[in-house]
């Protein structure tokens, strides 16, 4: 689905169904260097059992045109504008690692409009090893691959995502290498420096108006479960699934127990 | 902090894809000899059909042993999946048929195995795809003979019979100027000589039967989507590919580029492909085949230290005209060879034997530690006389057209003690100088 945002195409994909406002709306946010395609099993399912899917590609990524945006909170702003120019009324909004700081800024900005956060794979504050965000400026292949390891807790994950025969390591790194071919700029850099400034997260998360989940693996390398815990003391009331066998891939690794969680979460959140 | 790395080699070719087994602990894969598997539930089953979870429904589509050997050669390629299928045959034509169709051209080296030349040049043609053969080596033809219907070029890495090394970075450079994919059979020099998309590539296929399993036990084939061509940019470029870009009816409109930005391909090759040709290797076959890739980089450092010696031993041999080995600095593509290939040539070459087809006949009938039949990359040496078998009804003037002479012969240089088979090799060479 291509939308107009600020004079720029945008893509998010549907799950394979037409979007309908009119129906509980489920939005899914990717990482960094990543497309809406790594929650393509989840997507399929949430569009196919009574949600319109919103799985965007920011802005810079996949098929969203125009450059990176630079901060978490332009990035929210960004989201905000592309759920209000579709209509979307009230809305479930999943992110994963850096898109669960938009996804946490965008309910912070538009507190009617969110019925309900899930954080897979986060920390706050997030902060980049000065390693690796030198790498992402100029040696944007190490980056990847240190990432891509890093992100990985096994070369044999069963079931394997999207489906039997994917080698998992394999798809993540050249969905990498995919994004930086397809644009000029230091999208990895961009993200990470985005990541690493927000400084809002600590003070939206304390008035969230609505229920939180986290996502967290439980061999993150990227975004171990304790960076998670200055969100979670202040949402005392949120839910905590923890995710066995997988790193910070948490939706290729462990598709199910993903799908799963989140499933529940958006359903009790929009009932 | 340090940087991280990647598990190496031999540590894929044990373990990638394959955990124990979580009901029993059993450590060596099993073999899943089930064609379906049950559903938790119908809302299990309805979303294993639609692609909403990953799991096995039945075994022409997916089975967990081939799963694991489909992971495995993906890991070890560095492609995104992998597709097991019934034969190398099939892996070249499930590659061909995902992306092609009646009205469709590709572009193919001549160099190529006589099965591949035989379902190019006859059977898909009868299917409307129509197939344009080079010289591998000519980078003007292969660039001057793309075509607006041309969907993938397509050549081996090692060329038959005279061994071409495919310039694979040239090759694909034209192939991508052109929004083309560049597929490979990479069979004779396997993942561990030779990385096909490390240097441009972007589909591979095996004949899985030759130095994967290398045992000379299963047949079987391997496609591999190297998840490095953008089939969407392609499409909006030149049209190209609407198989993979525009909603396909035969499985709910599913656009398969929207589903996974690099694995589009694979997934239609599964969706469609499997399901309908059904050309499906045997769990069997998976498991001899993975038992052969447990061991793939030992096998092929001794093949390729074997084969060197028997080259260096025929080259000195006045009964020898000519020997086709890329190491040797008279080969044409020695310089590529060196560059692409460090670690050897494969254990797969020919050579010419002075004298007539009675000659070459006398050779192979006094060998006793070669086998004489039609296979290569078994564990086991193995000679074949082209002129008296696969090619015994071409006329002499055709022969020598294919690079063949009468004296050709085709030799797999196995695991043996190198010493027995250059003695197996001198008493060929004596039959075959006795009758001259």
């Amino acid at each position: 689905m291509i939308i107009t945002i600020n004079s720029q195409s945008a893509y998010a994909y549907t799950g394979g169904k037409p979007f309908n406002a009119q129906l509980p709306t489920a939005v899914f946010i990717h990482g960094a260097q990543n497309d809406h395609s790594v929650w393509a099993l989840q997507t399929r399912y949430f569009a196919h059992h009574g949600f319109s899917v919103l799985a965007v590609d920011l802005p810079g990524h996949g098929r969203s045109k125009g450059q990176p945006l630079t901060t978490v909170e332009e990035m929210a702003d960004w989201l905000n504008g592309l759920l209000q120019s579709v209509g979307v009324q009230r809305a479930v909004l999943i992110g994963h690692s850096m898109g669960s700081l938009i996804a946490l800024e965008t309910a912070n900005r538009a507190k009617a409009l969110v019925a309900g956060v899930a954080l897979v794979g986060t920390a706050y504050p997030m902060k980049v090893s000065p390693l690796l965000l030198e790498a992402s400026e100029h040696r944007e292949q190490a980056a990847i691959d240190m990432v891509n390891i890093w992100s990985h807790s096994s070369i044999a994950q069963k079931p394997s995502a999207p489906g039997p025969g994917f080698y998992v390591p394999s798809g993540g790194r050249r969905l990498m290498q995919h994004v930086a071919k397809n644009n000029t700029a230091k999208v990895f850099f961009t993200d990470f420096s985005a990541c690493n400034a927000y400084a809002n997260g600590e003070a939206a998360a304390k008035t969230l108006p609505c229920p939180a989940l986290f996502l967290l693996g439980r061999k993150d390398m990227m975004t171990p479960p304790k960076a998670a815990s200055t969100l979670m003391n202040a949402l005392p009331e949120s839910t905590l699934v923890m995710v066995d066998g997988s790193g910070h891939a948490l939706m290729a690794e462990q598709p199910d127990q993903v799908l799963d969680a989140l499933f529940e979460f958006a359903k009790a959140s929009l009932k | 902090m340090s940087e991280p790395r990647y598990p190496g080699f031999d540590t894929l070719s044990l373990h990638a894809g394959s955990t124990p087994d979580p009901t029993t602990g059993a450590r060596a894969t099993p073999i899943y000899l089930s064609t379906s598997f049950v559903f938790r539930d119908s809302d299990h089953a309805a979303s294993l059909f639609n692609m909403e979870r990953s799991g096995h429904v039945y075994s022409r589509i997916s089975n967990p042993t081939n799963a694991v050997l489909e992971e495995r050669i993906a890991a070890l390629e560095g492609g995104v999946a992998g597709i097991a299928v019934a034969s190398g045959q099939a892996a070249l034509h499930l590659g061909l048929a995902t992306i092609a169709g009646a009205g469709s051209h590709v572009l193919a080296s001549r160099a190529l195995y006589g099965g591949s030349q035989n379902l190019l040049g006859y059977t898909m043609k009868r299917f409307g795809i129509e197939t344009t053969f080079i010289d591998p080596r000519d980078m003007n033809a292969w660039r001057t003979n793309i075509r607006p219907n041309t969907k993938v070029l397509f050549a081996e890495t090692l060329g038959n019979p005279g061994l071409d090394v495919l310039d694979i970075e040239a090759v694909s450079q034209i192939a991508h100027e052109n929004h083309l994919p560049l597929m490979v059979d990479s069979t004779f020099t396997t993942p561990y000589l030779l990385k096909p998309l490390d240097h441009g590539a972007d589909l591979i296929y095996h004949s899985a039967t030759k130095f994967l399993c290398g045992h000379g036990t299963a047949i079987g084939g391997l496609l591999v989507d190297g998840g490095t061509f953008d089939w969407q940019a392609s499409y909006e470029k030149t049209g190209r590919f609407a198989e993979l870009c525009e909603p396909y009816d035969g499985f709910h409109g599913m656009v398969f580029t929207e589903e996974s930005t690099v694995g589009a391909f694979s997934l239609r090759a599964r969706r469609e492909g499997l399901r309908d040709f059904g050309a499906v290797m045997s769990p069997h076959n998976a498991f001899a085949i993975l038992q052969g890739i447990e061991t793939l980089s030992l096998r092929m450092d001794r093949h390729v230290a074997n084969a060197r010696k028997i080259v260096e031993f025929l080259v000195s041999q006045p009964a020898i005209a000519s020997v086709s080995y890329p190491e040797l600095p008279e080969h044409p593509d020695y310089a590529l060879a060196k560059r692409l290939l460090p670690k050897g040539c494969g254990a797969v070459f020919s050579f010419a034997l002075k004298g007539d087809r009675a000659a070459g006949r006398r050779f192979v009938e006094a060998l006793s530690v070669f086998s004489h039949l039609a296979n290569v990359g078994d564990a086991k040496s193995l000679v074949i006389h082209p002129a008296s078998t696969t090619h015994f009804r071409v006329p002499d003037d055709q022969l020598a057209a294919s690079g063949i002479t009468e004296g050709t012969m085709r030799l797999s240089i196995g695991l043996e003690d190198v010493d027995d088979l250059i003695d197996d090799l001198k008493r060929g060479l004596k039959a075959a100088q006795k009758g001259a």
